[in-house]
């Protein structure tokens, strides 16, 4: 297993202080707020947080996919060295399934129900690139070769209907591909699908990334899909990033009592038998959340001083928590 | 798909066959048609006389199936009134009115889709609850209400357009439209305005629903990942998709429009079959009201089947469903 | 029992089981809808108390005076003790107080003929959604074949058969509007139906009676007051157009839609207040019942609850 490149080179994604609030009746809710995130070219990122811990918004905040009564009030999005926010819509459409692509999670809403899937292929290639039906239908061909699609030129004369789950989010990844994005924001790809086809996408992800050198963000609730695929892992929390890391170190020396509860609630083999942990209470709700740390209600370790949001503690080069009373600090 | 097709057409006929129970024995057994056919002076020797010459004494079994044998020949009796084959008066005023109807539709569909994808897409937006608050208003309006005071507005007060008929015609074919003469379209606007007022309304509520559900859709997010321009996304992605709640409400609106047409007819003296009804009604000739129920829910019948084969054309999935 | 109904409280029951006060909270929100509650409480008070606020018994003919016929709007009559706000028409009838009486007999059809049409849709409704299979199967055709029916040429055939009369003309618009009440009746009530505790309760053998009355009819309720809601506002329309025709209320019962049809020849001289102002009386009406029934289906509808 290669580590990922370290972040030491120039990073192709930075993230920093994002801020992204809803506003409704019930005043601001901070779905996200305050991320910072690096990404190397060609590394692979597991982002891990419950459901409303901000993992999805932070996705679509990247490409600019925020919705009223969603706005993002606060930060720094640069790729590539180019500042996102400061884009125009024009700008940002080109960048789009061209240098950033996305699959999402429901691969049974992503594909438009009433067009053919080689029109939605096609036209994601020449809305970027001037070249004939011909030639970006070819591409199409090559790339759902590539994801392992048996007879291509068949699917391309299906309706999304007509194929099942598994087929239709290797049809959504291969259009992620189409233009070889250099950035993938992947939100749950492998929810919906069953077990056995979950393994087989995560293996193919992983290797096409590698291969084409394509840099990826893996959105996911769950830990265990993240620890075979991702180079390095961000726990988020409430709208926060609470530990970043290599994936081996974060899973096996968890510094944030979050992370670790985490990591405790994943059946393995050496938990066969024993009741599985279990974190107790609930995920806050975001529009209540005051000052301090989000998580203290529900930690064990919670202290008074807990009442006042923790600083970014640095562990080495590539460890990064926000804990005041981390899990593995120096006492062990 | 001809499968399909062949079912439908089968309930097709047996719905159009139940009604003929229904309206059969509804209007021709409830009240005596003899009253209307010998004067009120007759003897009952006499009266007895023309039951028996129209067969109205024999059982009510044979008498419909009678009345079914000639239907299916195109015979649904003669109007007391003129003497006339009650089809052939039908169709003749079908083309007056399928003009009007086909020309209020058009012009609903044309205000209303627009209007109601710009009111789905920004729902919050000022212009977007004005254009809501004016479709509810819209359908408020009682159509003969609007028809009069149309009427009062452009032909009493300001004379710029007739207030009857069909105006000049031209002959296509065997029909006659009044869309293709400047005189004609004159007459047109006001019945068929007042006609598609109340369904441009419908037709913007259903498309801002439609729209604001598909916009909502992870499709349509996924293909603004695409970095497709938001044109493509509204003609193809979005129009698409709304079109088919769209062709349902419009297919079925036609056919109300249709009957409502009475009304519109009335109003503007169009003589068209809807008018031709209300007469027919009033003047108790009962074979061509009998000649319009039926051949009104043929076409409405047609008119459903027209629709499904529509939808399956736009809703590739609706084809799935069929073949199964 | 109660600790089971608010835990496993989905939206559709948690509606049901809303205060009342809440449902009414959340309409006075809405000035549209209030608006519109205004108009209809503005209308219909005065026309039911007509015969005691209406300047002029416009039906009995000793009060009429034949030389005020025409006259237009604020108008005094020959004798100066009354003034024609909206005028008089052919007949010297006062306007405002035809318009008065004639908004009551608009109203006292629409109301029987919802009642009537809520009343059977709803029963025809839950019997189908309680016995389904073949009960079901007959039963919802039939609202199949009706609804494919246009509902004006329904009631034109079916009052050319009955004839004209205040009770035909309800009995034709509660024939043509039970369908869409038993239809929404019918499919609120299966939802319900198929829950585990009507389940446990049909197990248990207690009277169908019970379950219908108990568990199925309260589920049904929100759906059918905004259908029975926008409904009326299509009886008035019906009726009124009706009568329009010429084939609705009798000429001795004139209702909002017979008036507009005497003022039409007069519109064309230019005599507009005729039939402009009972027209404009009949709008108002159906506009403030739409208004209010727009918004109570976006506040008892579970979809829109949040």
């Amino acid at each position: 297993m290669t580590p990922g490149q370290t972040t030491t080179s120039a990073p192709l994604l930075r993230v920093q202080n994002l801020k992204t609030h809803f506003h409704t009746r019930q005043g601001a809710v901070k779905a996200v707020d305050g991320v910072d995130l690096e990404l190397a070219p060609g590394e692979i990122l597991g982002l891990v947080g419950e459901s409303g811990s901000g993992k999805s918004i932070t996705g679509f905040s990247i490409l600019g996919l925020i919705d009223p009564p969603g706005r993002i009030v606060d930060g720094n999005i640069e790729f590539d060295g180019r500042d996102l926010l400061a884009m125009k819509e024009r700008e940002l459409r080109s960048l789009r399934g061209n240098d950033i692509a996305v699959v999402f999670q429901d691969p049974s809403m992503t594909l438009n129900p009433v067009l053919r899937v080689d029109t939605q292929m096609i036209e994601a290639v020449r809305a970027h690139e001037k070249v004939s039906i011909e030639a970006a239908r070819q591409r199409a061909r090559d790339v759902l070769v590539k994801v392992g699609i048996p007879s291509p030129d068949e699917r391309l004369r299906c309706y999304p209907f007509e194929l099942s789950g598994g087929m239709r989010q290797r049809i959504a990844i291969a259009i992620a591909l189409l233009n070889r994005p250099r950035l993938i924001i992947a939100d749950e790809p492998t929810t919906a699908l069953d077990v056995s086809i979950q393994g087989q996408i995560i293996h193919e992800v992983r290797s096409l990334c590698r291969e084409t050198g394509t840099a990826l963000i893996w959105v996911t609730h769950d830990l265990a899909v993240i620890a075979g695929l991702a180079d390095r892992i961000a726990v988020m929390y409430a709208g926060r990033i609470v530990e970043t890391g290599e994936t081996d170190e974060v899973i096996h020396r968890p510094m944030h009592p979050y992370t670790r509860g985490l990591i405790e609630s994943v059946p393995s083999g050496s938990t066969r038998g024993a009741r599985l942990h279990q974190i107790e209470g609930m995920t806050p709700s975001l529009p209540e959340l005051g000052e301090g740390c989000a998580f203290r209600d529900r930690c064990h370790r919670a202290t008074d001083q807990c009442r006042v949001t923790p600083d970014v503690t640095l562990l080495g080069d590539t460890r990064e928590f926000r804990c005041w009373h981390p899990e593995t600090g120096g006492e062990q | 798909m001809s499968t399909f097709v062949i079912n439908r057409l089968l309930q097709a006929f047996l719905v159009l066959l139940v009604m003929s129970v229904l309206v059969f024995v509804g209007i021709y057994l409830v009240g005596d048609p003899i009253s209307m056919l010998v004067s009120p002076e007759a003897t009952d020797l006499e009266r007895d006389a023309v039951r028996e010459s129209f067969g109205l004494d024999r059982p009510i079994f044979v008498q419909y199936v009678t009345f079914l044998g000639s239907a299916l020949q195109g015979d649904f009796g003669r109007s007391f009134l003129t003497g006339e084959p009650a089809l052939q008066l039908i169709l003749e005023r079908m083309p007056a009115t399928v003009e009007l109807v086909g020309f209020a539709m058009f012009f609903s569909v044309v205000i209303g889709v627009p209007l109601g994808i710009i009111a789905g897409l920004r729902p919050e937006a000022t212009y977007s609850k004005v254009i809501m608050t004016g479709s509810i208003f819209g359908f408020s309006l009682p159509t003969f209400w609007v028809g009069m005071v149309l009427i009062m507005l452009f032909a009493v007060q300001l004379g710029i357009l007739p207030t009857s008929g069909r105006g000049e015609t031209v002959q296509v074919g065997a029909i006659e439209l009044s869309i293709l003469t400047l005189d004609g379209l004159r007459h047109l606007i006001l019945p068929a305005l007042t006609l598609g007022l109340t369904k441009a309304s419908l037709i913007i509520r259903v498309t801002r629903a439609a729209t604001r559900e598909i916009q909502a859709m992870d499709y349509i997010k996924f293909a603004r990942a695409k970095g497709l321009s938001s044109s493509r996304i509204l003609r193809v992605h979005l129009l698409k998709n709304v079109l088919i709640p769209i062709i349902t409400v419009a297919g079925l609106e036609f056919g109300q429009a249709l009957a409502f047409a009475v009304v519109t007819e009335t109003v503007f003296s169009w003589p068209g079959m809807g008018k031709l009804l209300i007469d027919s009604i009033l003047t108790l000739d009962r074979p061509v009201v009998v000649a319009y129920v039926l051949i009104m829910v043929l076409f409405l019948v047609l008119l459903n089947l027209v629709i499904d084969l529509l939808y399956m054309v736009i809703d590739p999935s609706s084809r799935e469903k069929v073949r199964d | 029992m109660t600790v089971q109904s608010t835990s496993a409280a989905k939206p559709a029951r948690a509606r049901v089981d809303t205060p009342f006060r809440r449902i009414t909270r959340q309409f006075f929100e809405n000035r549209l809808a209030v608006l519109g509650l205004i108009i209809l409480i503005v209308l219909t008070v005065p026309a039911f108390l007509a015969q005691w606020v209406a300047p002029q018994n416009p039906y009995d003919i000793g009060t009429l005076d034949i030389f005020d016929s025409q006259l237009p709007p604020l108008s005094k009559s020959s004798t100066g003790d009354i003034t024609y706000w909206l005028g008089t028409d052919g007949q010297a009838r006062d306007v405002l107080s035809a318009i008065l009486y004639g908004m009551r007999t608009s109203l006292i059809v629409a109301f029987s003929a919802v009642a009537g049409a809520l009343f059977i849709g709803t029963a025809v409704g839950l019997i189908a959604a309680y016995f389904g299979g073949a009960v079901d199967a007959i039963l919802m055709r039939m609202v199949d074949i009706q609804l494919s029916f246009p509902a004006i040429l329904v009631a034109l055939v079916l009052l050319s058969v009955l004839g004209q009369g205040i009770d035909k003309v309800i009995i034709a618009l509660i024939i043509v509007q039970w369908a869409y009440f038993a239809r929404t009746a019918r499919s609120s009530a299966i939802v319900e139906r198929n829950r585990e505790y009507v389940l446990a309760a049909r197990s248990l053998s207690l009277g169908s009676r019970r379950i219908i009355f108990r568990h199925m009819l309260p589920n049904t309720m929100p759906p059918l007051i905004v259908i029975a809601t926008i409904d009326l506002a299509h009886a008035i329309t019906a009726e009124a157009t009706l009568s329009f025709l010429g084939i609705g209320v009798p000429v001795t019962e004139p209702s909002l839609g017979m008036l507009i049809a005497n003022g039409f020849e007069f519109m064309m001289s230019g005599e507009y207040w005729i039939s402009f102002f009972p027209g404009i009386a009949l709008t108002l009406i159906v506009l403030g019942i739409n208004l209010v029934g727009d918004h109570l289906r976006d506040i008892l509808n579970p979809r829109n609850a949040q």
